[in-house]
């Protein structure tokens, strides 16, 4: 059962296998293992890059295209619903359909996009997007009157998923089951069923020959397959799968602005992500993502007593600034570009080969 | 015996067509902004802050769209190199603060020559490392290269931080250079003129040794046919070490021109920049000189005019302004690099 759940692509390392478990009964369990707010939110945040990272995983990992503008689509989702939320009422259909305009706007914009571009070389590709990222970020700022500009926009969501809605009381685990429990859930069965549905989309025959477009575009031409379609279809699901994530985001966050959902700093979080967890494989998204968002989280506590410790020597404290962890991690994905391109889940398959 | 007549060996080789067309593009711009502005004067000083602007972009596009036409090499990094050509001078105008200070042009020159001269000498010596350490290893596989030279930017970023600190830095234009001149009813800022002045003499430097040296000559064959000339039995690749190093000091040149022009600095100014580089250069065409200056040009006219008559949309106008010559020219308005 587990074997047709995963479409087949098991994890085929022990050691993964057991990472990948405890992550999930981690994150399935958090709101019964954790008190408090932030380790919650720090399960939900890992739920939400889940999924994003596996889209954009469909694209750099499968497909072989070098996109800066999936922060592009995340942030569609997210003003999508957050701005139908906003302006229509918190209901269920204004959510509804704020996500259904932003799936249409961001496949529309992928497409487009795909095909001004995906003709030619990685690189223009590459550059295009991030011109036209750039822009709509500015743009979206600049919109204030539409969007709320710098500030974003706070909304409230559906009656059911507000913290103040209480369905029912466990008193045998102390716990209060709410709306933010609730949310919690709506995002981590959203995270498993797209990545689940990720795994079948990698694992098909269209996968396949994403896979052969990758490692050969020329010869997987002469093969008889239209790259351009291919290249292009799979830009529209991951732009549409990036638009889920926001939507999630949005949900959760209730609150769409231009720094959470837009920025550049996003997309490299995402490429850091992705490349540190294992470009190719959707586990290394899982991986990337949960790695990544706890180091986020946890590892600046850990930097600052480090700095505290040296604060006696000359710019070592500032190296080891809580600021600067994005350092240390811009020096472990150069590593890992250089020694291990397979990422962290690549070396842990390539052990349990070797064994 | 062949009666036919043999071309006599004086004859020069037939002239390579020149191709003028995109070069009406700019003026057609300016004038057809001239109505929607209205005002002349207002007109005159949009026009030549746009030029400022472009001759600013051209210096730092310039190196990137070389190095990529030499070796496939685009550098996602060359942000990080404006960044740092921006803090260099203010670590040496400092203790020249005197200098800056005085109201004699010649003292202000002199130094801001000197911070210029810091500037590019260290961005020059971190793009000869940043060759060595990150970009070396990962020649011809352009995906490793998009990702390592984005990490190079990440941890260059994250440096700036630890050096000079992450706060927003006021950067004073020099006394001599602020204000305007006015000629008439036309009022033309002093740094803008320099910075037409110093993009203009880069250009025709730039010019001169690519096309009257045999550096230059090397680097143009290069850039059409790189085996050809290893076959001929040049080392490219240590031509090329030389014009990642020019090119990351002409980042460096413009960066600091920049930061004095916006008269603030953060370390993510690179990336503000490099948005309209990106687009310059692949207006131009990749690896094109010519192209790179062109649509510097025009990028910053789009950018100056929409600035003023549609603030909101300024910087999709530039996005149009590339799809639309995307669509006239799907290669850039000089292709080059035919890879």
């Amino acid at each position: 059962m587990i074997q047709s759940a995963l479409s087949g692509d098991m994890p085929r390392s022990r050691i993964l296998s057991f990472l990948l478990l405890a992550i999930f009964l981690v994150l399935a369990f958090a709101p019964f293992l954790f008190s408090g707010s932030q380790p919650i939110n720090t399960a939900a945040k890992i739920c939400i890059f889940i999924v994003l990272v596996a889209s954009y995983d469909l694209l750099l990992g499968y497909t072989g295209i070098v996109s800066f503008a999936h922060t592009m689509f995340f942030g569609i989702g997210g003003y999508g619903v957050g701005l139908a939320l906003y302006g229509w009422g918190p209901t269920w259909t204004s959510a509804g359909l704020g996500l259904a305009i932003a799936l249409v706007v961001g496949a529309v914009l992928a497409f487009v996009i795909g095909l001004l571009s995906l003709r030619v070389r990685a690189i223009f590709y590459a550059m295009i997007t991030l011109a036209v990222a750039s822009a709509f970020a500015i743009l979206a700022s600049q919109l204030s009157e539409y969007t709320g500009g710098e500030d974003g926009r706070s909304f409230r969501v559906p009656q059911l998923l507000r913290p103040g809605t209480v369905l029912f009381d466990l008193p045998a685990l102390g716990l209060r089951i709410d709306g933010r429990i609730l949310s919690y859930y709506l995002v981590f069965f959203s995270a498993l069923l797209l990545l689940l549905a990720a795994l079948r989309i990698v694992n098909s025959p269209f996968g396949r020959v994403l896979q052969a477009i990758r490692e050969n575009d020329f010869r997987a031409e002469a093969l008889g397959y239209n790259v351009v379609y291919y290249r292009t279809v799979a830009n529209c699901l991951a732009a549409g799968m990036a638009v889920l994530a926001g939507a999630m985001s949005a949900i959760w966050v209730r609150y769409t602005g231009p720094d959470t959902t837009l920025s550049f700093a996003i997309m490299l979080d995402i490429l850091l992500m992705v490349v540190i967890g294992g470009m190719g494989t959707l586990y290394g998204a899982v991986i990337g993502a949960t790695l990544f968002i706890l180091a986020q989280n946890y590892l600046q506590k850990l930097m600052a007593v480090a700095s505290e410790a040296t604060s006696a020597l000359p710019l070592v404290p500032h190296l080891l600034h809580p600021d600067r962890w994005l350092l240390w991690l811009g020096v472990l994905f150069i590593l890992s570009v250089y020694f291990f391109p397979s990422g962290i889940v690549g070396k842990l398959r390539e052990m349990e080969r070797g064994r | 015996m062949a009666t036919t007549t043999l071309r006599p060996a004086t004859d020069d080789l037939p002239k390579t067509p020149r191709d003028l067309l995109p070069v009406l593009i700019a003026p057609v711009l300016a004038l057809a902004a001239l109505p929607l502005i209205g005002s002349p004067t207002t007109w005159v000083t949009l026009t030549v802050a746009a030029l400022a602007m472009g001759m600013m972009i051209f210096v730092i596009a310039s190196g990137l769209t070389l190095i990529f036409g030499l070796m496939a090499v685009l550098n996602f990094g060359h942000g990080a190199f404006i960044a740092i050509g921006a803090y260099m001078p203010m670590t040496v105008l400092a203790p020249l603060s005197g200098w800056v200070q005085s109201d004699a042009l010649s003292l202000n020159l002199a130094a801001l020559l000197l911070a210029v001269i810091a500037a590019m000498i260290g961005t020059g010596v971190l793009g000869w490392a940043f060759e060595r350490v990150i970009v070396r290893p990962v020649y011809g596989q352009h995906l490793k290269q998009i990702l390592i030279t984005m990490g190079g930017l990440i941890v260059a970023e994250q440096l700036i931080h630890v050096v000079w600190g992450g706060d927003q830095k006021p950067m004073p234009l020099p006394g001599g250079l602020r204000g305007a001149i006015t000629i008439g009813d036309f009022a033309l800022e002093k740094f803008r003129l320099l910075a037409v002045a110093v993009g203009l003499t880069v250009f025709i430097v730039m010019q001169l040794v690519l096309n009257r040296t045999k550096v230059g000559l090397l680097i143009r064959a290069g850039v059409e046919n790189r085996e050809m000339v290893e076959a001929l039995g040049y080392r490219i690749r240590q031509l090329f070490v030389g014009v990642f190093i020019a090119g990351s000091a002409l980042a460096g040149l413009g960066g600091t021109m920049w930061a004095l022009y916006r008269e603030t600095l953060t370390a993510a100014i690179g990336g503000d920049v490099m948005v309209l580089v990106f687009i310059v250069i692949i207006i131009g065409g990749l690896g094109s000189v010519g192209g790179c200056f062109l649509g510097a040009i025009l990028v910053a006219l789009m950018a100056n005019y929409t600035g003023f008559l549609a603030p909101k949309i300024a910087v999709a106008s530039n996005i149009l302004l590339m799809v639309a010559i995307l669509m006239w020219r799907p290669q850039g308005l000089y292709p080059v690099a035919r890879r």
